[in-house]
């Protein structure tokens, strides 16, 4: 086994050293009875060769639709990966490190740290953020905690139902413990927009938490000032989800717009879709939440010679510190997918974001109108409803598409609805072939 | 003896200086070149208010290809990593990461394939987790898995609210969750946010939980104890099956911390000892990249009585293929956005194929036979608080160093001057001045002796010249950083200069 250096020699001379008669010896404060008799029911090993094979045969059985035919997002942006990105992140000093607890040895991770806590700062224009969270669902749990903490005795949180359903159940999940209510707010049947009027008679003096997510899950960009001023007339922290941080872009962000939190999912940069995970999750606060903010921070400092350098920071919030009495549980974060993003951003810069952005939009606008069939008159980022039932959607799948996703499963009444999903990668021809299938 | 032994790799490099990527470059450069659209040049100020909008954002670099790669490159050299020497972390099983494992990752059908694709369109994702799924029942000796978790915490907050949902199930949550003082600070963490509060577990003598200590602590409010094992001190907790049963007795259930399992793979088995619910950290025993921090995967398994609970969705077999099962009335619902760090699963279970049944056995008993020759190199020096045997990993303390003044933070600082990652320090919390060591079965017999020579130099210079170790490192592109500047007047990020 090419990992494992140790000849029959080598363990020899060890198992010698250390006074044991064989390797069985070294596990004899393990009780017999509670030790292993047999072999494990494993398949047989697999030489690399084989390996590859196996998994390529696994791999291609995904592919049945090439990806630029597959019009899918909800949570999920499929975008093109720079090589640079990739082979950057293919070094070992990257990848193979751990969490940079020694900032002498660790330097180049904390400060890409730093970088990505900065472009997360700079596109959602609010002042501090975090090292990462696993994803966007996990934020939103985040930021609703944080809330439950900042607006003690309030139990309420008001989030839209045109927030990414996943979202919205794993916050249910993350909250089962804590006695909050969950208020769900509908969204307008005509734009696909959060009904503000709903929303404000919801958030009251008993609400900790107003969640937005914009652009929210059918692809509508949210008119976010309104949220705000029903949370801040209720006293009520606002938080926007976003799901697709590549339309940050392109529209105002959400700190100019009144938000206190902004929490999603940053994986559209640098990272493959990869079946839903990883991605990577981002938090951003505002200055006066910096001590109640989960999972790790990274801050510039100076060493013993007055140089400057990084270093994790404010750990008495983190459970290796606090313990019982965390802000967060988490440890392990998604510290590789914010690098990827890191670069990306670094790619992309200052003209390549807007026109990323803005090559999205064009292409999903002229999708929409294309295609028709539009199912809210809302005005959209990347993806958006059309109305197209089980029967349509299996037509364009026998044409070799995956139109969108079917809605039914977490919106019954948009049961006959797909939401589809146009980046960069769907050329016009692609588009205009889907169009006339559908 | 010579501060810097033959067998040391430290050695003078040169490093490159590298600012921040922040307001660099020239107006219009970028690295990046995009298609034309191809389509008519909609403007979004035709449909959204200017007030929804936004210009160009000051502050984002304009560079070109090459200087970004620079970048990156220079800071990666910068970094320590698994691939540059030994990483004898305790606790945190920091193994070689196979490149196989990588290219199986970025196979295209993997890489690109979206999580919502239609059940028939992605059945070889679907299969490969429910492989990896059952690999890891027949590892844990329990009946089902999740692999939906994104960590280690996450994991565990996945198994602590399906101990609560059993409990509610019956008809009462419980108050208590038993944590061992050698526990990581997760478990404490993961017991408050499932609501429950934290007692703790003084460990006997010989480092162990007793179950006198669990008898005396355990009444109808105990949900659970979070047991360790192999606990943090490399020891294993040998009353496991007797704790089960008082638990059982009980009511309540025993949560495994599966973070040490690479001492056990193929050896023994948690459902084997009357585990209901542990996690796995893939990112550990199956030798994922840490990534500098993530991303890690922390799958659960569990025993038959918790199953109804697994969060949706879960992978079942349907007829000669597989689906995502959402339909389970009892699940603690959803965890997260999609269905687990995939990339995370391919990596895993490319290693559990390479090895096969012996080689992961195998792993499991050099791993132990590292720790055990550690040990026996350090002992000479390094006090050992705890005689008990060692498995995967040893905790030494500094006490006789710091007869010379020397702390376990000085002797971490002055490895990495040899060329050393540091060992784990002050954790766990139950030895004083901890330096907590696993050096994994991935490294080969002379970089322990290597490490350990390094250590032993550290020893001998503790005595004779303490202020070297004060001042150390000495040979890092940093000293010791200030931080108790970081934490008092917080930068976390970079400003653009105001207009």
């Amino acid at each position: 086994m090419r990992y494992l250096p140790h000849t029959e020699a080598d363990i020899r001379r060890l198992l010698g050293a250390v006074g044991a008669p064989s390797l069985d010896a070294l596990f004899s404060s393990i009780p017999e009875p509670l030790r292993l008799s047999r072999p494990l029911e494993l398949p047989p090993a697999a030489d690399e060769r084989a390996l590859l094979g196996e998994l390529s045969a696994l791999a291609e059985k995904n592919l049945r639709v090439p990806p630029e035919r597959v019009f899918l997002g909800a949570g999920a942006y499929p975008h093109h990966v720079p090589v640079a990105v990739d082979q950057l992140l293919l070094r070992s000093e990257f990848y193979t490190a751990y969490t940079p607890y020694q900032p002498e040895l660790a330097q180049g991770t904390l400060q890409a740290i730093f970088e990505f806590q900065t472009f997360v700062c700079l596109l959602t224009g609010l002042p501090v953020a975090n090292a990462s969270m696993y994803d966007g669902a996990t934020a939103c749990a985040e930021a609703a905690l944080l809330a439950l903490r900042l607006r003690r005795g309030r139990k309420k949180i008001v989030v839209s139902r045109a927030l990414h359903p996943a979202w919205r159940a794993t916050m249910r999940t993350y909250l089962a413990a804590t006695g909050s209510e969950i208020v769900e707010v509908p969204y307008d049947g005509r734009t696909g927009r959060t009904d503000g009027a709903a929303l404000a008679a919801a958030a009251d003096a008993r609400t900790a938490l107003v969640l937005v997510g914009s652009p929210n899950y059918f692809g509508v960009v949210e008119d976010v000032r309104e949220a705000a001023a029903a949370a801040r007339q209720a006293g009520a922290l606002l938080a926007v989800g976003v799901a697709e941080a590549l339309s940050l872009g392109l529209l105002a962000p959400p700190g100019e717009l009144g938000a206190d939190l902004a929490v999603g999912e940053f994986g559209s940069f640098g990272g493959a879709v990869s079946f839903g995970g990883p991605g990577v999750g981002f938090f951003a606060a505002r200055e006066e939440h910096l001590r109640q903010i989960p999972g790790r921070l990274c801050g510039e400092t100076v060493d013993a010679e007055g140089r400057r350098a990084y270093v994790l920071t404010l750990a008495t919030r983190e459970q290796h510190i606090r313990r019982a009495s965390a802000t967060s549980n988490i440890c392990t974060n998604h510290a590789l997918g914010a690098l990827a993003a890191t670069i990306h951003l670094g790619l992309l810069g200052k003209s390549g974001l807007r026109s990323l952005a803005l090559l999205n939009y064009r292409r999903a606008r002229y999708a929409r109108q294309r295609i028709g069939r539009a199912r809210f008159s809302g005005p959209v980022f990347n993806e958006f409803v059309i109305e197209a039932d089980a029967a349509v959607a299996a037509r364009a799948r026998a044409a070799g598409f995956v139109a969108g996703l079917p809605l039914g499963r977490d919106y019954p009444e948009l049961s006959g609805a797909l939401l589809t999903c146009v980046t960069e990668l769907h050329e016009k021809t692609a588009i205009d072939a889907l169009a006339k299938v559908l | 003896m010579k501060p810097f032994p033959d067998t040391s790799p430290g050695a003078s490099g040169l490093a490159l200086r590298e600012g921040l990527l922040f307001g660099r470059g020239s107006p219009g450069r970028r690295g990046t070149d995009l298609p034309a659209a191809g389509v008519p040049e909609a403007e979004p100020a035709a449909e959204l208010p200017a007030e929804l909008l936004r210009a160009e954002i000051d502050g984002l670099p304009e560079l070109s290809e090459p200087e970004v790669v620079r970048h990156f490159v220079r800071l990666s050299q910068w970094n320590y990593a698994i691939d540059s020497g030994p990483y004898p972390l305790g606790s945190c099983t920091m193994k070689y990461n196979p490149k196989s494992a990588e290219a199986a990752a970025r196979l295209p059908g993997f890489a690109a394939a979206h999580p919502l694709l239609p059940e028939e369109d992605c059945q070889g994702a679907l299969a490969l987790g429910f492989a990896l799924e059952r690999a890891l029942c027949e590892i844990t000796g329990l009946a089902a898995a999740t692999l939906q978790p994104a960590a280690g915490a996450h994991g565990e907050l996945c198994g602590m609210l399906m101990v609560r949902a059993y409990h509610v199930a019956r008809g009462n949550p419980r108050k208590k969750v038993l944590v061992p003082d050698s526990a990581h600070g997760t478990n404490p963490a993961t017991a408050t946010l499932a609501g429950y509060q934290a007692v703790e577990i003084a460990s006997g003598p010989d480092g162990v939980v007793t179950p006198a200590a669990i008898a005396g602590a355990l009444d109808e409010d105990v949900a659970a104890l979070m047991l360790t094992n192999p606990n943090t001190l490399g020891i294993f907790e040998r009353n496991v099956r007797e704790i089960a049963t008082l638990l059982h007795e009980k009511g309540a259930l025993l949560y495994n911390d599966g973070a040490n399992l690479n001492a056990l793979a193929g050896v023994a088995r948690p459902g084997d000892m009357g585990v209901d619910v542990m996690h796995i950290n893939l990112h550990k025993t199956f030798g994922t990249p840490h990534g500098g921090g993530g991303p890690g995967s922390g799958p659960v398994a569990v025993a038959l009585p918790l199953v109804p609970f697994l969060p949706v969705p879960t992978i079942r077999r349907a007829g000669d293929g597989f689906a995502l099962d959402f339909d389970r009335p009892q699940s603690i619902g959803r965890l997260r956005t999609f269905w687990g760090n995939f990339g995370m699963w391919v990596r895993a279970y490319a290693l559990l194929r390479e090895w096969g049944p012996d080689g992961l056995r195998r792993a499991a008993q050099l791993a132990v036979l590292n720790a055990n020759y550690l040990r026996q190199l350090l002992s000479p020096a390094y006090h050992l608080p705890y005689s008990a045997p060692t498995l995967h990993e040893v905790v030494f303390s500094d006490k006789l160093q710091k007869a010379h003044g020397v702390s376990a933070l000085d002797v971490a600082k002055r490895l990495i001057d040899h060329g050393f990652h540091p060992p784990t320090i002050y954790f766990p919390l139950v030895v004083s001045g901890a330096l907590m060591l696993e050096p994994t079965e991935t490294e080969s017999p002379e970089t322990v002796e290597a490490l350990a020579a390094a250590l032993l130099a550290i020893a001998a210079e503790a005595a004779e010249d303490p202020a070297a170790l004060h001042a150390a490192p000495t040979r890092t592109l940093v000293r010791r950083v200030d931080e108790v500047r970081a934490a008092r007047k917080p930068v976390l990020r970079w400003h653009p200069k105001p207009r």
